[in-house]
């Protein structure tokens, strides 16, 4: 292992498959010297007070402009096009910028792809854990969390509050991302109660509030009482459950404000501690790897205080499990396990921990989920 | 069609046709230049006023805009590369308006000119760019020509109101390319972004020689001119004016008022469909939902601006992308929300369409004014 302080929090690293093991990054960066001022540049696909994925990186952004040295600069809204590419060099050329976080999954192929090798001594981070040694540019680097364990949490709570055993899920596209957490978000709930069910409305949009209403209250009107979802800015789906009297487990931000009273816990993005971590690093002169995982233990993902509805029986499972998550060898997916069409995913004694790579590639739905991929 | 008589009589050789001489047809040709361009300076000049009612500086903000705009090499790439889309978007509504009719649904045609791309890119893999770039291109031009064609049809055969029918075409088209891109054309290795398989390296579009933007610009401003000439220098362009202003006068001429309009809205849908080939073949290397960005819409407003007029297409759509490229630094410098820009092209927006009453009011330009200056 290297000696920057990434490494010494023991982030877990990428998986042979996608990044090569111990695949470590010895690229000088000349582009910024120890004891000068930094100057780092964060791109959203969205607004940033989304109340979701935008907020999440933005609260990331203000650590991190909290520390001395460091001028942060910021562009919401910035689409998946060439406007991605521009305002990267726009930051560069006009601002100074030497560390960038395109933040958006999007960005990643092909606008950083295309960009990075023009500024070779600049460091480009994306967040989505796409990087490969040999494939992709020395001077990108990627990371990700394994949220999957929150919502897994979120679905302990869900699973002591729900009355009718019935809960839902708002997503946005069945891609491997967002499988693994309404999985993890069922399997959660049925650690509590193994009839309870979850069904699941895909909206086909990372961002389109009408439909997410409309999933909402479908989601109500089948007699789910507790929700969360899987969409940019979860604002919408938390407001229209809580007017329909449903509990909210939260996802990419803190949404407690929005119904204090409804709100049992949401799985969170901790960038704020990521950043800063990155960002010391660099201001230190060391490097950061290309490829950074973490989750609950390394503090890539938090989860919110949770709320007055949940019980003492919730809190002590929450609790429980949390530590369990914490100490490693934790598994969400774990056999005996079949998907929705009676297909076996795991058997007996299989496990899937959060690090584990088959887990990248999801295509079902486990058995409960009420919904199809297609 | 009062727009197409104004640009008829500003093609008037001086001297020879203008019976009042040349400073008459100075004023008259000067028109069309001048309402315009102080309509632009009036429009800006209000915003530059609501700017400081918000305790902003205006001479701060055209600072900024002009920099990042048209102030170095680089804000000169960023613009031109923004403007090639918006060239090709502009003449899907603006040939169409020719003929009398509002073709709001651009984007459609620009997704699915994407997709035909896209879907054909993976069986051209193996031949030549020379070879396959022109088909792919004819592909995308066909699927945009079929689209816009098909809202004019059922314009003239079926009395279909062609401003709804493309609006509504355009959410067809998008759910459209959703599903064939998440369904049967999805490759398989796009986990968490679906997109087509990635286009083989010699069927990419890349850029023009010794700068940073693609060859999309030269085809849009070579768009704009052809269509010009189209319109301006050709029986059919002289037909369609007729069929614009008046359509009952063309019948009796016995003006094929049905082909003109078909063949109008197809070509205006494959210079849009030529657009979403760019996007696919020059920037993203795949077809995906970022195809779907919004320069459909963006188009109608360069092409209203621009009354119409293709060759004023051309340096609208650059004011109108210089203005986007500008955005960012907006955002980071004056910490002004990133709709900033977007309220300004409103206020030109508004400027101009009141401009448009001012026509033959002005003693200024009427030529019998000066028509003693023989």
């Amino acid at each position: 292992m290297t000696s920057t302080p990434l490494s010494r929090r023991g982030f877990l690293r990428g998986s042979a498959a996608l990044a090569g093991a111990g695949a470590l990054s010895t690229l000088a960066q000349p582009g910024f010297a120890a004891g000068e001022n930094l100057t780092v540049g964060f791109i959203y696909v969205g607004p940033k007070d989304d109340f979701g994925y935008n907020q999440a990186h933005a609260e990331g952004a203000a650590a991190v402009k909290a520390i001395e040295g460091v001028t942060v600069v910021e562009e919401e809204n910035v689409a998946e096009t060439i406007d991605v590419q521009k305002s990267m060099e726009s930051m560069i050329n006009f601002d100074g910028a030497t560390l960038l976080f395109p933040t958006s999954f999007g960005y990643f192929d092909p606008h950083i792809l295309a960009i990075a090798p023009k500024y070779p001594e600049l460091r480009f981070q994306h967040c989505g854990g796409l990087w490969q040694e040999g494939v992709h540019p020395e001077n990108v680097g990627s990371y990700f969390g394994y949220i999957g364990m929150g919502q897994y949490l979120n679905g302990i709570t869900a699973g002591h509050a729900t009355k009718t055993k019935k809960i839902g899920f708002v997503a946005a596209k069945p891609i491997p991302q967002v499988l693994l957490n309404i999985n993890s978000y069922l399997l959660g709930a049925r650690s509590v109660d193994p009839t309870i069910t979850c069904q699941v409305i895909f909206t086909g949009e990372w961002s389109l509030a009408v439909k997410e209403a409309e999933a909402t209250n479908a989601l109500a009107d089948a007699g789910c009482d507790v929700v969360t979802c899987h969409v940019d800015g979860p604002k919408v789906v938390m407001e229209t459950g809580a007017a329909r009297g449903m509990y909210l487990n939260g996802y990419h931000a803190d949404q407690s404000s929005l119904a204090p009273e409804m709100y049992l816990t949401g799985a969170e993005w901790n960038w704020a501690s990521v950043y800063e971590d990155m960002v010391r690093t660099t201001m230190a002169g060391g490097t950061i790897d290309n490829f950074v995982r973490g989750g609950l233990a390394e503090n890539f993902i938090k989860m919110s205080p949770l709320g007055p509805a949940v019980s003492d029986a919730a809190r002590n499972q929450f609790e429980a499990t949390a530590a369990a998550i914490r100490k490693g060898g934790f598994a969400a997916i774990a056999g005996p396990l079949k998907d929705n069409r009676g297909n076996v995913i795991a058997t007996e004694g299989q496990a899937f921990e959060e690090s584990d790579v088959a887990l990248e590639s999801m295509d079902y739905l486990v058995e409960g989920v009420v919904g199809s991929t297609s | 069609m009062a727009l197409a008589d104004q640009i008829a009589g500003g093609g008037a050789r001086p001297g020879l046709m203008a019976p009042d001489g040349w400073l008459a047809a100075l004023a008259r040709r000067s028109e069309a230049v001048a309402v315009p361009l102080a309509a632009l300076i009036a429009g800006l000049a209000v915003f530059g006023l609501f700017l400081a009612s918000q305790g902003k500086s205006p001479a701060e903000f055209y600072a900024l805009v002009y920099k990042a705009g048209f102030g170095t090499s680089f804000s000169w790439q960023n613009t031109l590369a923004r403007a090639a889309p918006l060239l090709l978007a502009a003449l899907c509504v603006a040939l169409p308006a020719r003929l009398g009719l509002v073709v709001i649904g651009g984007e459609g045609a620009i997704v699915l000119g994407g997709v035909a791309c896209g879907a054909l890119a993976g069986a051209l893999s193996d031949l030549s760019g020379a070879l396959a770039i022109p088909l792919m291109a004819a592909a995308g031009a066909l699927a945009g020509a079929l689209w816009i064609g098909a809202v004019g049809a059922l314009r003239h055969y079926r009395g279909v109101n062609e401003t709804i029918a493309s609006l509504l075409m355009a959410y067809i088209a998008i759910a459209l390319m959703n599903h064939l891109v998440e369904g049967p054309m999805r490759d398989p290795a796009s986990l968490n972004k679906p997109s087509t398989a990635p286009l083989a390296e010699q069927l990419r579009i890349g850029n023009i020689p010794g700068w940073d933007v693609h060859w999309g610009l030269v085809i849009g401003i070579l768009g704009c001119v052809l269509a010009w000439v189209l319109i301006e220098r050709t029986t059919w362009g002289f037909a369609a004016r007729v069929a614009g202003g008046n359509v009952r006068a063309a019948q009796v001429q016995g003006l094929p008022v049905g082909r003109l309009i078909v063949g109008f809205t197809a070509l205006g849908g494959a210079f849009a469909g030529l657009a979403g080939v760019f996007e696919v073949a020059a920037v993203h290397g795949a077809a995906n939902a970022s195809l779907a960005t919004g320069y459909g819409y963006t188009g109608i407003l360069v092409a209203f601006l621009a009354r119409h007029n293709p060759l004023a297409i051309i340096p609208v759509a650059i004011l109108l992308a210089g203005f986007e490229a500008s955005s960012g630094l907006v955002q980071r410098r004056m910490d002004l929300p990133d709709a900033t820009v977007l309220v300004l092209q409103g206020f030109v927006f508004v400027a101009i369409l009141v401009s448009e009453a001012l026509y033959g009011r002005l003693r200024i330009f009427a030529p019998e004014r000066w028509g003693n200056g023989k």
